[in-house]
């Protein structure tokens, strides 16, 4: 398991491969390398009253805690991907890069968005693609049929990315600068909602197989997208599913959610999301 | 099921403060909006301590109940969905419940 953020990644492939092959682990400043004697404490606050008060500051004491008392941590458990993140945001912004994280449940049509974006937008802006997945290279081998540079991560038994497996996506893609990175989540409506992976906008996609009751159903994800994309346009005169009522409830949970109706399969309304992106881009500080 | 990482960070935070010293106990406060389920965290947190200091810890999880401000009216309302509106129509802002926290873990 790698012990810079936990994600379990002795089952996580990249491309194929284990995520810590062939590379030299590069996580500057990401490492805590505890060293338990070295700093000083002032007289009288020896071993004997370990931090036993309320305050944040479990990151900076290394004294190994003495036997038989409670050692206050008070730390947030996402702090490592939220640091993780932090610096994949870093890199992304030094390059000129806008990372946008696609999730929705499986079949809500996130590959095919990405195919015919790629596409529609070929020799407008360079765009690089890490597509998450429990298993196969399927989705990546779709990607690479466009022409984009893909890589492929396969989470195992993970239900999500996260901040440390993109980083090392990113490093194996190799992004270029000024680009568009779109990073496919794993098709899940619950768990990629906790894991910020450094992206700049979060985009939920929903289709109108799935019903309009998802976002009430799954309020997490809802709560946490910049974007909602109500896929799969084109089969809407077929299916029982309420426009205006999908809508409702996913800004009952988030009033600032931006919502666009689309067809991947047909391009309907296709456009209006090159735009959403490009402004977006351009709002990030992004050079056009 | 992204319990399993919740755990794992859980067994990390604390293994990394123990130096090698037993961990008996770790409490941890989750905010009952938080989307994850204490069941589950506990079963996952027993399998990712073992072989690691904190292997055979209690989990000791404080539940924090959902709480939001109404941004019209300012009253405070309890919460036990992520969302929600307040009787006079306004929009209500999650003050607590979204807690993820390792608060401290006691020692052999």
């Amino acid at each position: 398991m790698c012990t810079t953020c936990g994600c379990g990644s002795d089952v996580v492939t990249i491309d194929g491969a284990d995520v810590h092959a062939g590379h030299g682990h590069a996580h500057a400043g990401a490492h805590r390398h505890e060293h338990g004697h070295d700093h000083e404490h002032p007289p009288g606050h020896g071993r004997g009253h370990e931090h036993d008060h309320g305050h944040d500051h479990g990151l900076d004491h290394d004294a190994p805690p003495s036997h038989g008392r409670t050692v206050s941590l008070e730390q947030n458990i996402l702090a490592k991907n939220q640091l993780l993140a932090e610096r994949n945001r870093g890199w992304f912004a030094g390059r000129d890069v806008f990372a946008v994280n696609l999730m929705s449940s499986p079949g809500a049509g996130k590959t095919s968005i990405l195919e015919r974006t790629i596409r529609d937008l070929w020799g407008k802006i360079s765009i690089s693609v890490l597509e998450g997945d429990q298993a196969t290279s399927v989705d990546a081998e779709r990607i690479r049929a466009t022409g984009a540079a893909v890589v492929q991560i396969n989470t195992g038994a993970g239900c999500h990315l996260d901040a440390h497996m993109v980083a090392h996506g990113v490093e194996r893609l190799g992004v270029p600068r000024g680009s568009l990175l779109l990073i496919e989540n794993v098709g899940n409506l619950v768990c990629p909602a906790l894991f910020d992976l450094g992206e700049q906008a979060r985009v939920v996609v929903v289709s109108v197989t799935e019903g309009d009751d998802k976002p009430l159903k799954y309020p997490h994800m809802f709560r946490a997208g910049h974007m909602l994309l109500i896929n799969k346009l084109d089969l809407l005169p077929y299916v029982r599913f309420d426009v205006e009522r999908c809508i409702d409830h996913a800004r009952r949970i988030n009033p600032e959610l931006e919502v666009l109706l689309l067809s991947a399969e047909t391009g309907d309304g296709m456009p209006a999301w090159y735009d959403w992106l490009s402004t977006r881009r351009a709002r990030a500080g992004v050079a056009a | 099921m992204h319990e399993l990482s919740i755990a794992t960070a859980v067994v990390e935070a604390c293994a990394e403060r123990a130096a090698g010293a037993r961990i008996v106990r770790v409490r941890v406060e989750i905010g009952q909006l938080a989307a994850v389920l204490p069941d589950s965290l506990r079963f996952c947190f027993e399998i990712c301590a073992r072989g690691t200091e904190v292997e055979g810890a209690e989990l000791e999880i404080l539940e924090t109940p959902g709480r939001a401000v109404c941004g019209g009216c300012g009253a405070t309302v309890a919460l036990s969905s992520p969302f929600g509106r307040c009787e006079c129509g306004g929009v209500l802002r999650i003050v607590a419940g979204n807690e993820l926290r390792v608060k401290d873990m006691e020692i052999a």
